[in-house]
Formats: structure tokens, sequence, C-alpha cells
């Protein structure tokens, strides 16, 4: 066959290129399929309202967290934690913090005391409408869903763990089995079934809401109109979906 | 977390305690910021006429090359996926400041160094070609790519394309450079990296880094070729070095004094941590041993006329002082950078293995491993202008 090198090179070219686009229209249009039939992703805006009155630290949610999502045994990796401050009423500015075992196993017991206030704070992924964490993925591999959730896709993630270093909540963690990027997901594999998450499911004082900004039958409406909520470090602009109810001002 | 997780003091979220940047890390910036400030060495000549300082010319070329070819080395080693780094080529995230740097790296290696070295090695290369035989040959008439034109107006059209790619190039080094501060200094949730300075500082302390390493390889290289060290190049080398070390310290003092008078919610945990976990890296090997120590040093030769063997011991003394004080400042930037709590509220600590993927031997190997490729370049491309014979290779 006789062709002339410029045609083959401008034929092939045109080739590759076509390849490499209808791959990427053929992955997007996969990435597109509902999770569930009737699940529409557009219908759905999540987040989770926690009252820090409520929660009484037993540990419950960081266990059922840790069954539901496979998340490694070892101490160092939480999707969620429970946290105890004991603010000094003489000094507010240097609480003491603890979060044996991120709390699943509850906390050891304090003596009473006149001195300081003492409360427990609940933590996991603030699912951010603005996430620091999924801005600096270098191959998105951490995304926000239409849904307003924070995913990772562990397929994908190639343990840069730019992610984890960005994120101002200490939320994620580098999975030692999978060495991707891990966290919360909100229990995505149930929400989208029309189930709540396991740690808002397990909750003994409803201390944690999953809410569904989108629903209008959805209680979050009638609270939001009536209590003041908070989000963590706001001057970070992360645009947290993590409210809380009740939180003092020194909590980081 | 009191007292339950060893090495950890006061209260860090459960998911810190463990590093996630580890001394490879620490490597990456360095890597990169001596190939920047060898490759302005080298633009002093071509572009700002500094004809004085022309016998390291092609060395800080070649020394740029050897670290670039290097450079991203510990971060694939430190990937949890590094079959996957492609990723970053076929499909990057735009916004990410990370996914970027393939780009600026590959222009860097392919569109600024790469070219620069063929174009001024191009009529040697033919020389080479033309007087080899066997395998040499073949290697030189590949790095010709074929092409053994070297009349006077080729050479002109060179030296031309070679200049504008030089005056391309010390953008470009400022951006591969600049860029990796960036990375760092973008980062919100952290108050230690998150500061427009980040970049800046960065910069100009690879400029001291890369400077000094090309005056130790200068003077080593003279030495080993038994030739006399070309005193005034010398001079006028350390004379850069001083200024570039003036900026870097001034710019490094500004953040500091900056940080201790805004005093903002940071302010009480990094100080802390300054005066305890980083106080030898930071305070003693940074700051007074890697800084002040060699300021002083080139600043002596500046004031006052000493003679060549003593110039040579302070210029050597102060350039491995800066090296080292650069290495402890990426050090304490990046380690520093993961040893306290985002809640302010603890710290942690930094364990370093010596043989494990991310340990202290990966780490020796990655820093030798430039000066093997720089000895390679240096067999295959003589830069040596006193020695007009092919090559020994």
């Amino acid at each position: 066959m006789d062709v002339p090198r410029r045609q083959f090179l401008v034929e092939s070219g045109r080739w590759l290129m076509l390849t490499g686009v209808a791959a990427c229209a053929y992955e997007a249009m996969l990435a597109g399929q509902p999770v569930d039939a009737e699940y529409e992703m557009s219908d759905h805006w999540w987040g989770m309202l926690i009252d820090v009155d409520k929660c009484i630290g037993c540990g419950l949610c960081v266990k059922a967290c840790k069954e539901e999502n496979n998340v490694p045994d070892s101490p160092y990796y939480f999707n969620t934690w429970v946290e105890r401050y004991r603010v000094q009423l003489a000094d507010r500015e240097h609480p003491l913090v603890d979060s044996p075992n991120g709390g699943a196993d509850g906390f050891p017991a304090l003596e009473e005391s006149d001195d300081e206030r003492v409360f427990f704070v609940p933590k996991l992924c603030n699912h951010c409408i603005d996430s620091p964490c999924t801005q600096v993925c270098p191959v998105g591999a951490t995304f926000r869903s239409p849904d307003g959730v924070v995913l990772v896709d562990e397929k994908y993630c190639i343990g840069c763990r730019y992610c984890i270093q960005a994120c101002p909540y200490g939320c994620r963690y580098l999975d030692p089995r999978t060495h991707t990027a891990k966290k919360c997901t909100l229990c995505y594999h149930r929400i989208v079934k029309g189930l709540t998450t396991a740690c808002c499911e397990v909750c003994p004082t409803g201390a944690r809401q999953l809410f569904d900004l989108k629903n209008p039958g959805d209680p979050i409406h009638a609270y939001l109109r009536e209590h003041p909520v908070q989000v963590l470090k706001p001057q970070l602009a992360t645009g947290s979906k993590l409210y809380y109810a009740n939180l003092d001002g020194t909590v980081r | 977390m009191h007292g339950v997780l060893p090495g950890v003091d006061g209260f860090m979220y459960p998911n810190e305690v463990e590093l996630q940047w580890s001394v490879l890390i620490v490597l990456y910036p360095y890597l990169t910021g001596l190939v920047a400030g060898a490759f302005i060495l080298a633009s002093l000549e071509r572009v700002f006429d500094v004809h004085v300082v022309k016998p390291t010319y092609r060395l800080a070329l070649l020394t740029a090359l050897a670290f670039l070819i290097v450079a991203p080395l510990p971060l694939q080693l430190h990937l949890g996926h590094p079959e996957r780094s492609l990723q970053m080529y076929l499909t990057p995230h735009r916004e990410s400041a990370m996914a970027m740097f393939g780009f600026v790296y590959l222009w860097y290696l392919m569109g600024v160094l790469v070219i620069e070295i063929w174009l001024d090695y191009r009529r040697d290369i033919v020389r080479w070609w033309k007087e080899s035989r066997g395998w040499q040959r073949a290697l030189y008439a590949t790095l010709a790519l074929g092409v053994d034109n070297v009349g006077p107006r080729a050479l002109r059209i060179d030296d031309r394309v070679a200049r504008a790619v030089t005056i391309i190039g010390i953008p470009s080094a400022f951006l591969l450079h600049g860029y990796v501060g960036f990375i760092f200094g973008s980062v919100k949730a952290n108050p230690w990296w998150s500061t427009p300075l980040m970049p800046v500082v960065f910069l100009f302390s690879a400029m001291v880094s890369g400077i000094a390493l090309v005056l130790l390889l200068f003077m080593a290289t003279s030495w080993m070729r038994r030739r006399a060290i070309d005193m005034p190049c010398l001079d006028t080398i350390a004379k850069y070095l001083f200024y570039a070390f003036l900026v870097a310290f001034a710019l490094e003092l500004l953040d500091l004094v900056h940080r201790i008078y805004e005093a903002d919610e940071s302010f009480l945990a990094l100080d802390f941590m300054v005066q305890t976990r980083l106080y030898f890296s930071q305070v003693v090997l940074q700051i007074m041993f890697g800084t002040v120590f060699p300021i002083a040093l080139l600043a002596l030769t500046q004031l006052w006329s000493f003679g060549e063997r003593t110039r040579r011991w302070l210029y050597a003394t102060a350039a491995s002082a800066a090296l080292i004080g650069i290495l402890a400042m990426r050090w304490n930037v990046v380690i520093g950078g993961q040893l306290f709590s985002k809640s302010f509220l603890g710290y942690t600590t930094y364990k370093m293995e010596f043989a494990a993927a991310e340990g202290l031997l990966p780490a020796i190997l990655v820093m030798l491993l430039p000066f093997a490729v720089l000895a390679v370049l240096l067999i295959v491309l003589p830069p040596w202008e006193d020695e007009p014979a092919a090559p020994s290779a």
C-alpha cells in the first residue's frame, strides 16, 4: 500500500485522537449511571446535623461506622470519631481534649469538677461544598457528587495524600490495605436506598441527624428556622454541610 | 489521646497521628530547587552576559538536567499507586496545583533544558561524532539527530535560538520552583504552609542551593581534573550566592516577623513547635548553621581581601553550610507542617524508618542518584572548554 508519509501521520493522528475521545465519552457515560434506578442524584443535597448537647460519648456511632464501612481497625483511622472537650472556666483558650480509640469504647470517667464544662463532639467529613480536598486532587479521584457528598474513587486515586493535607478537619487517611485515600462516604451505599447512615442509625440519643436540604418534607427546614447552627472553622470558607447545634466556641 | 499514643503530646485528630508526607517529599522541593538554582546561574552567562562565570555554564546546565531527571523519583516512590501516576497527564484535574506539576516539569525538561543543552553542545556533538568510532560514533550521531551541519549560519541560528530558550527558561525555572512553593503555600488548612510568600521564599532558597551546589561541583571537578580553579569565576559565583542568600534570608525573616507580630490563632502552637520539636532542625541547622553562618562567611569575603586558598575554603564551607541549611529548610516546611495538629492542641512525632520504602536509605539513594547521572553526563558531554579532544567514554 502506498500511503504518503504526511497522509499517514494525519490519518493515524486523527484515529488516535478520536479513540481517546470515544474512550473518555464512554467512561463519562458509565459514570453518569445512577447507583440505584429510582435514585435521582439531582433531587438531593445531603448534610448532617449534630446536636452537641445530645451526645453522651457512648461511641456506638464510631463502632457502627467501622463495621459498616470496613474502616481499618488500627487505632489511627476513623471515618467518624468522638472528641471529649474539657473546658476550664478560667482558661477557655486551652481546652483539654481526648479521644481514646476515637471514642469507640466510650471515655474513661472523670472526677466531677465545678471548674470545667465537659461535652462530646462527634466529628466526620464535613462534605463541604467548596472542599479543599477535592480541589487539590491531581487526578480528580475525589469529587463532590451532584447530591453533595464528597467521595473517593479508590480505583482512580494515586495515593499522593495531598487531599489528606488539604482537609482542615483531619477527616481523611490513607487506607493501608488499598493505599488510597479513604474517608466518610455519608454511607452513600445506604442513603441512595433511602436508609440513613450507620452512625445516625445507632445513635441512642438522636444527636446525629442526616438531612436532605432538597427534600421539602425534611424536618431540617423547621429546625434551621428556629435554631442557630454553626460549622467548624467557618473562617476557612469550605462550605461545610456538617451543622452543629449548641457548639461551644472553643471547639476546633 | 493523652498518653494513649506514643509520640503524641496533647490532642491530635486521630487521623493526623501518622505523618503522610515523608522524607522523600522533603527531597522533592530540594531537588527541584537545585535544578532551578543551577539553571538561573547558567543563565547569568548567556542572558545577562556575565562572561566571567562561563566556565560553569555547561556544568550548571548538566547539573540542572541530572537533578531534574531524578526530581520526580521521590514522588513516584511515595505514591500509593505509582502505576497510576500517568493519570496526572491523561486526566489532570485542572483545579489542582499538583496536577500541573507534570506539565510544568515536562515543559521545563523538554522545552527548555534539553533544547538549550543540545543547541549549546551541537557543534561538539557533531565533532565527536566525526572523530569517534564504533558505538560512540553511533551514540553521537544519534545525539546529533543525524544532522552534521555546523556551518557558520547554522551555528549562528543555534546561538540565537538557545538565547531565546534561555530567556524563556528563566521564567520557566521561576515557575518550576515557585510552583513547588505554591503546592505548599496554597494549603489553607495548614497555617505553617499557607502564606503567599511561600513560592518566593522557595524560589530564592532554590537559587541559594543551586548556586552553592554548582560552586562546589566546579571546585570539585577542577580539583579532580587537576586544573587550577578559575578564581575570578569562583569569586563571582560566591558574590551571587551572597546576594541570593541575603534576599532569601530577608524573605524568611519577613515571614517570621509577620507571623510573630500578627500572632494569629495558630501562632502559639507553631511557636511552641519551633521551640521544641523543630528547635534543632529549624533554629540550629536552618537559621544558625545554614543561613547566618554562611552569610557571615560570605560577607567576610566581600568586606576584606583574603588569599586564594583562604577564599576557597571560605566559599566551600559557606556553600556546604548553605546546602545543609536549605535541606533543613525543606525538612522544616514538609515535616514541620505535619507535626502539629490542625486543632492546634497537640503534636505528633515523625518516626523515620531506615530501610523501608519511604525510609532514610531510599532517601540517601535518591540524593546520590543525581550525582551518578551527572557523572554519566559529564563523560558523554564533557563541559570543559579547555579539553577540546574527543571524550574518552
